[in-house]
């Protein structure tokens, strides 16, 4: 039946910040979401509190609210705006969660708005295990036995009927946030009462433990006539045990007999049929006993997932358009699959012919101290995927587009050591992020396949191609590169050997394996994704590369740009970098070019069909992109919008004649070689803090003593302020290159003088390598020392004069024109009494980017585009900085609630995932809502607690008087106590943790604490307190880490005035 | 391990790979098939006799094979054309496998060549004639003598198959579907006679109807309707099969003659078109046929859409339905016609193959209707 014609306007749920287990694919998926109703002719709102987004773009929508995503805001817009229906099935958890708000809340009552997609029953009905669990029990399929717990007294009898080991799941927490393995009652107890905390529902699942059963998922989309299809079917490379998003994983299911796969196909159905999802994208976990076929269902979804973005792109399917269009009443029947040019039907189940890969990406190296095992509680923070003929194939693309430095199955246990046997056992075991590669090492050490499958559960399947490998490699090892004739090279490339890894393996340079392949005429060919496996004649390309017969890009000859993509999302780099990708490939699209994207995330927006003339979804890797280019021919490519990935392959691609466009690589050189840095600061006439580069231990203690303490010690060429320090002391900084580093001549440490308690401002720019634009001026709301990506900061500026913004616009513009930019560049800079440093400068896109683009209402990335293939910024008629009337605030968000036992303290190394906005018509309404976008919800009452390193005792007294005069009552430690005391303000003293009690973690634990400032310096201060700072974060108390957040946390609660909502198109009108 | 293997097109298109099957050479007519799973149900149906089938996903041989999912007493498939046998076969049903499955029953196959690359060739030129050689054949010009023999098989067109894959007695089926727990079902209660013409029937079709309380009596392809009617049965059957169908006038009169007693008919795939003809529609060849588990078929009554298995490289032709036969069932692929009713009679038929086996199990409905016709006539 054609779409319902009672519906005129709808209100899109956006998913909010990238945190773990929500990441970009919900911008995908909304943004397809957005283009699929509006082509309607509907009227589309959307409310998304996350500006990294494309869907956010205005264009995307008629009326976009950056807003924070939490019923009462999006009542506010439901008023303004009085959709007839909200689809809550695009953004994640999050949407949902908020759609059940407003239904418990009244609010869809009150103003007659319909949820399309899933309604609450439905939703509730998945989500909530009692009354999934008798769902399934209805239509006869098993769930694992279990128990429902709200306290600890239910927990332990449910233990009694489920038994050790345990799986302990809190409902309604997204990313399974909580959860996890118990062995024992002691564990047992440990995961309960923190799953309960964590539940907003405060309930529990404990499940029959699976561990080592293995692990299906079904891609269902039904349709409002009861049509259903599979889109996709995925088998889990990792046993049950380790959660979904942190598996590797396989499309399509690999070791199902038909008749196996269609009793998953019929339980799919059923479970859809029974939760009642009347139209959408759903996805069914299954849990299968390897040893007799038995079957559980795990869980299911009621809406689109990272697995459907991960489906969609697996096959060329897209789920989430489809999805829309069914939610407002079409049938399967009257779609078709945009993907083959409308030569398939919506209504069919995608048939490929290749093999796809995904492993995650984990960044445990951030927080030394969290477990970095895996368990039912996911922890990874992005993914890569890849396209191969074979599973080998695609598994050896997958691990070299990881980024994580390998380029295959590269050894990492010395097996000569004496505990290697242990070592290996355990981490086959208990695995963490690299078992992929201990298992090769396993099969190095000759352990035999059955051991493998025995200590990690893995399917001898996916085991005994790895083993293959391994013995090709062994192979190798013995010939030199002579002895290599073209079928022994053609074979190790269908085996998906990067010419990297079989370099290491002969142990000479790449590029003579990659002339002796060329020599030999092995290059890879490219095929189509095409989702019918070549049944029909498609137009699309979305290509892949392998080594076969056919070669299927038919590349044409007009004028191309290609852009290069950035990889797996990880902490530093993230949608950011992909919003300006995508960016750019539509700019040059608009502009006539034929437009080529290279990029392997599967959460993507850039790795949307649509994006680019042409897709490669390739592993970002020399080789991989070289082929490409030899093949495309392609007039320019842009590197400096996929962040340090593409950035790391400059200087081989220049070397190989690729013609890299915008700023040339030796400027790019010139800002990040301290160095050369400090000879350009010196010429442009500028400051920067005393510093120096070190190449040893004995050098740093001298450069220490002339530069003097603090210091901001990092090594060289690191994103995301990896392994950065503040050190106090030479005691410390003795430490800091003895531990934490390994300083020598090819990777030397930076020192810099820390500016402490100035102002840090970040400035985006665009540049066409004669005038200069500046995007936008960012004052952070935390002091330098922390990490520019994890301090709020507002735009404009919220307490900077004005001539020193001036100042600062000149400085940045000589830079820019010194470097001879053409496109973007980032730079920060401090504002210490009355002098400006230059921190750092990065000729590339920067993670503000998107950021500044919606404040200003221009895309900065299109312009930088346009840049880089000749434009002006005079032709393109971007000649003045536009500053915006309102105010608008970006705050980070952090994964801390992953990791507990991580001090969730800031500094000088990068640790969030993601951002909100929040718009306001004063500095204090935008900072507020930005808080409220990242959840954090302030009553002004009870006590706040301040506690204060030295440095900021001058200016405690004033925060304690706001917190007064704003209602609260003052607890601090003695030696605050004492200063705002003698400030004649009110104040009662409590115990440090080493003072005795009761002290503060007491305090905190009775709930007796509402804030808290707590600033502290130095390694052992910092470790002192980390305690508060934890607990703090279990019993959810907002802690603010700076005296510069206290004081915005102060302005935003003096904020009286009822929150408005804004689109983003009328912002964008008034500026103009 | 393998030796090498040759695949030979009429149209000179040459393939290298090794070989994985039995030594020899085959020829058939080369299609393909886009089914992820089900390659042993794929290999034992009849309706692949003397066609050497291409299985698009690359891994073929995952899970090997068990004595539950042959689909007939043995492979029929002239020959098996994929791109990679995987090291070893995982899966707790799995007793042999692939490439020992296909010696035990000399079967010849190729692996490790482009079958994307043959895959587009067919789709772009139709099914092509073709010849597998593998083992002593291929020395000395083992290509030319390919070549030779694929142009040599004379193809599928007019070649009557459904009476060579027959049985040549009837027999009465015994057992139902499988589950998971249990394997197949013992037969049930007998409430309906039904009488199948074997023209290369899936023992699927049998173990389907046995399912809902018939007991089944297989006749030859060549089974008079006399013989039938003197059966007195409830329902009668017309199975899948390979080949023309035309060329078939012994069915064609038989049928003919059986839907004028009023019986309940149902006919699957080349039982379909054989109906068809019987009811004065013709059929044709079609230049590419539907063979793959994903193909979306649409009930014209209702709306429904279902995904169906598809085998079948002829068709009936739509614009030749007489007024008494209507259409019930489109593909929603490219438009064919998929399922056919008589008005005047209780008799139907579908394209596709409810019977799944493999594929999904969407259309498994068509067999209760059977059954309803069956009880509303009693």
């Amino acid at each position: 039946m054609p779409r319902r014609t009672d519906l005129k306007s709808i209100l899109i749920l956006g998913a909010g910040p990238i945190v773990i287990g929500q990441a970009c694919e919900f911008d995908y998926s909304g943004a397809q979401a957005c283009q699929a109703l509006k082509e309607e002719g509907l009227r589309v709102i959307l409310v998304n509190s996350n500006p990294a987004t494309i869907m956010t773009d205005p264009v995307m929508a008629d009326a976009t609210y950056i807003e924070p995503i939490n019923w009462r805001m999006v009542e506010k817009i439901i008023e303004k705006e009085r959709p007839d229906a909200i689809l809550p099935t695009m953004g994640g958890q999050t949407a949902l969660n908020c759609a059940l708000d407003l239904n418990r809340h009244g609010v869809l009552d009150k103003y007659n708005v319909e949820l399309i997609g899933a309604n609450c029953e439905a939703i509730d009905k998945a989500e909530d295990r009692e009354l999934f669990d008798q769902a399934m029990q209805k239509i006869g399929l098993e769930t694992p036995q279990h128990g429902i717990a709200h306290n600890l007294e239910q927990a332990r009898e449910a233990i009694e009927k489920v038994g050790f080991p345990c799986i302990i799941r809190p409902s309604f927490t997204m990313g399974g946030t909580g959860g996890g393995i118990a062995y024992n009652k002691e564990e047992f107890d440990e995961i309960c009462l923190r799953g309960m905390e964590l539940s907003p529902t405060n309930e529990l699942l404990i499940d029959e433990s699976l561990i080592g059963w293995k692990e299906y998922e079904l891609e269902v989309v039904r349709d409002t006539n009861d049509n259903c299809i599979i889109v996709c079917s995925i088998e889990n490379f990792d046993a049950m045990g380790v959660h979904t998003g942190d598996s590797i994983t396989v499309a399509p299911a690999q070791t199902l007999t038909d008749k196996e796969y269609q009793i998953l196909r019929n339980a799919a159905l059923a479970v859809l049929r029974e939760i009642g999802v009347e139209t959408g994208g759903s996805n069914v976990q299954f849990g299968i006993n390897p040893v007799d076929g038995r079957l559980v269902i795990i869980e299911m979804n009621p809406r689109v997932s990272r697995s459907s973005a991960l489906a969609s792109k697996a096959t060329g399917f897209p789920i989430a358009r489809v999805a829309a269009k069914l939610a407002i009443g079409f049938t399967l029947d009257e779609l078709r699959n945009e993907i083959t040019g409308g030569v398939t039907p919506a209504s069919f189940e995608p048939s490929i012919d290749y093999v796809v890969t995904k492993i995650p990406r984990f960044t445990f190296e951030k927080f030394p101290e969290a477990n970095d095992r895996l368990t039912t509680q996911m922890k990874s923070v992005g993914e890569v995927m890849a396209i191969g003929r074979t599973f080998q194939e695609s598994l050896h693309k997958a691990l070299r587009g990881l980024e994580v430095g390998m380029c295959g199955f590269d050894p990492v246990l010395n097996l000569k050591l004496s505990d290697a046997k242990a070592v290996l056992t355990r981490e086959l075991t208990e695995p963490g992020a690299e078992r992929i590669w201990y298992i090769a090492d396993a099969f190095r050490a000759g352990w035999p396949i059955d051991t493998i499958h025995e200590l990690t559960g893995i399917d001898c399947w996916f085991l005994v191609q790895i083993e293959d490998l391994i013995n090709d490699e062994k192979m190798l090892a013995k010939k030199s590169l002579e002895e290599i004739d073209y079928d022994v090279m053609r074979k190790l490339k269908r085996k998906g050997f990067s010419d990297m890894r079989l370099s290491q393996v002969l142990e000479i340079p790449e590029l003579a394996v990659q002339s002796k392949r060329h020599e030999l005429g092995i290059r890879p060919v490219y095929k189509r994704v095409d989702t019918c496996a070549a049944e029909f004649v498609s137009s699309t390309a979305y290509m892949y590369s392998t080594y076969e017969e056919e070669c299927e890009a038919e590349p044409s000859d007009k004028d191309k740009i290609m852009v290069l993509g950035g990889g797996p999302n990880r902490i530093g780099q993230g949608i950011e970098f992909d919003y300006c990708c995508v960016h750019a490939a539509l700019a040059m699209r608009e502009d006539g070019y034929e437009t080529v994207m290279v990029n392997c995330n599967p959460e993507t927006v850039s790795t949307d069909y649509n994006i680019s003339d042409r897709l490669f979804f390739e592993p970002l890797t020399f080789e991989d992109v070289i082929e490409v280019v030899q093949l495309e021919k392609p007039k320019g490519v842009i590197v400096q919008f996929g962040g340090q990935t593409p950035l790391n392959l400059v200087k081989r691609l220049e070397e190989a004649g690729v013609p890299v466009i915008g700023t040339s690589p030796d400027a790019i050189d010139r800002a990040e070689d301290r160095e050369r840095f400090q000879q350009l600061i010196e010429r442009v006439g500028l400051k920067q803090p005393p510093n120096s580069t070190v190449r040893s231990v004995e050098e740093s203690i001298e450069a220490a003593k002339r530069i003097t303490y603090p210091l901001v010690v990092r090594p060289s060429y690191v994103l995301g302020g990896r392994a950065m320090e503040i050190v106090y002391n030479e005691e410390e900084l003795n430490r800091y290159m003895h531990d934490a580093v390994k300083v020598s001549n090819d990777s030397p440490v930076l020192l810099d003088y820390f500016l402490s308690a100035a102002i840090e401002i970040d400035v985006d720019l665009v540049c066409d390598g004669k005038q200069v634009v500046v995007g936008a001026i960012m004052q952070h709301i935390e002091q330098a020392g922390i990490h520019s990506g994890d301090s709020a900061c507002s735009l404009p500026p919220y307490n900077l004069p004005m001539e020193v913004q001036d100042k600062i616009r000149q400085q940045v513009s000589a830079l820019a024109l010194e470097l001879g930019v053409i496109g973007l560049m980032n730079t920060q800079l401090a504002y210490q009494d009355g002098e400006i440093y230059i921190i750092e400068v990065n000729p590339r896109a920067s993670r503000t980017v998107p950021f500044v683009s919606k404040c200003i209402g221009r895309s900065l990335a299109k312009v930088a585009a346009r840049c880089m293939v000749g434009q002006s910024l005079k032709d393109q008629g971007f000649t003045k900085e536009i500053i915006p009337k309102t105010f608008a605030v970006k705050e980070a968000i952090f994964p801390f609630n992953k990791f507990p036992g991580v001090d969730p303290i800031l500094g000088p190394e990068m640790k969030s995932t993601g951002e909100v906005m929040g718009v306001g018509k004063t500095f204090a309404e935008a900072y507020a809502k930005a808080q409220m976008g990242a959840g954090e919800f302030f009553e002004v009452k009870g006590n706040a607690f301040l506690s204060v390193r030295d440095a900021d005792k001058p200016h405690i007294a004033e925060v304690a008087k706001k917190l007064l005069r704003l209602g609260y009552s003052i607890v601090a430690t003695h030696g605050t106590a004492a200063v705002i005391e003698e400030a004649g303000l009110e104040v009662a003293g409590v115990n440090k943790v080493a003072e005795g009690r009761p002290h503060i973690v007491d305090m905190l634990k009775n709930d007796e604490i509402q804030l808290i400032v707590n600033t502290t310096e130095g390694k052992q201060a910092i470790l002192d307190s980390s305690l508060i700072r934890r607990t703090a974060l279990r019993h959810d108390v907002f802690c603010t880490t700076t005296v510069a957040g206290a004081l915005a946390v102060c302005e935003a609660l003096s904020f009286s005035g009822n929150m408005s909502v804004y689109t983003i198109q009328d912002l964008h009108a008034a500026l103009n | 391990m393998f030796g090498s293997a040759v695949l030979a097109l009429e149209d000179g298109s040459v393939f290298h790979g090794i070989a994985i099957g039995a030594e020899g050479s085959s020829s058939g007519e080369v299609v393909f098939n886009t089914s992820m799973t089900g390659y042993q149900e794929i290999l034992t149906d009849p309706s692949y006799a003397k066609q050497i089938v291409t299985l698009t996903y690359p891994h073929i041989g995952n899970t090997g094979t068990n004595e539950e999912d042959n689909e007939s007493s043995r492979v029929w498939a002239s020959g098996l054309v994929i791109r990679d046998l995987p090291l070893l076969a995982s899966n707790w049903r799995n007793e042999q496998s692939l490439d020992e499955f296909l010696k035990a029953r000399n079967v010849v196959a190729i692996a490790e060549i482009d079958t994307r690359r043959l895959t587009r060739l067919l789709r772009d030129k139709g099914a092509l004639n073709g010849c597998l050689l593998t083992g002593a054949e291929l020395e000395g010009g083992g290509e030319v003598q390919a070549l030779r023999l694929a142009r040599a098989f004379p193809g599928l067109k007019g070649m009557d198959l459904a009476k060579e894959v027959s049985v040549k007695e009837s027999y009465y089926w015994k057992g139902g579907v499988w589950d998971l727990e249990s394997g197949y079902k013992e037969d049930s209660d007998n409430r309906f006679n039904i009488v199948a013409y074997d023209f290369g029937v899936k023992n699927n079709i049998l173990r389907m109807l046995a399912d809902r309380d018939c007991e089944v009596r297989v006749v030859p392809a060549q089974t008079s309707a006399s013989e039938v009617l003197a059966m007195k049965p409830d329902g009668i059957f017309l199975s899948n099969g390979p080949g023309d169908p035309e060329p078939c006038d012994y069915a064609i009169a038989a049928i003919s003659e059986l839907l004028e007693a009023g019986i309940p008919l149902f006919g699957i795939c080349l039982g379909c078109q054989l109906m068809a003809l019987a009811c004065g529609a013709s059929t044709l060849k079609m230049s590419l046929g539907h063979h793959g588990a994903n193909h979306p078929v649409q009930n014209l009554k209702n709306g429904k859409v279902m995904i169906t298995s598809q085998n079948h490289g002829f068709a009936v032709d739509e614009k030749t339905l007489p007024e008494n036969l209507i259409a019930t069932h489109k593909s929603l692929f490219d438009g064919s016609l998929q399922g056919i009713e008589r008005t005047d009679k209780p008799a139907f038929a579908f394209q596709g193959h409810p019977e799944a086996s493999p594929g999904p199990h969407d259309v498994a409905p068509l067999f209760d209707h059977f059954i309803e016709l069956m009880a509303n006539r009693n």
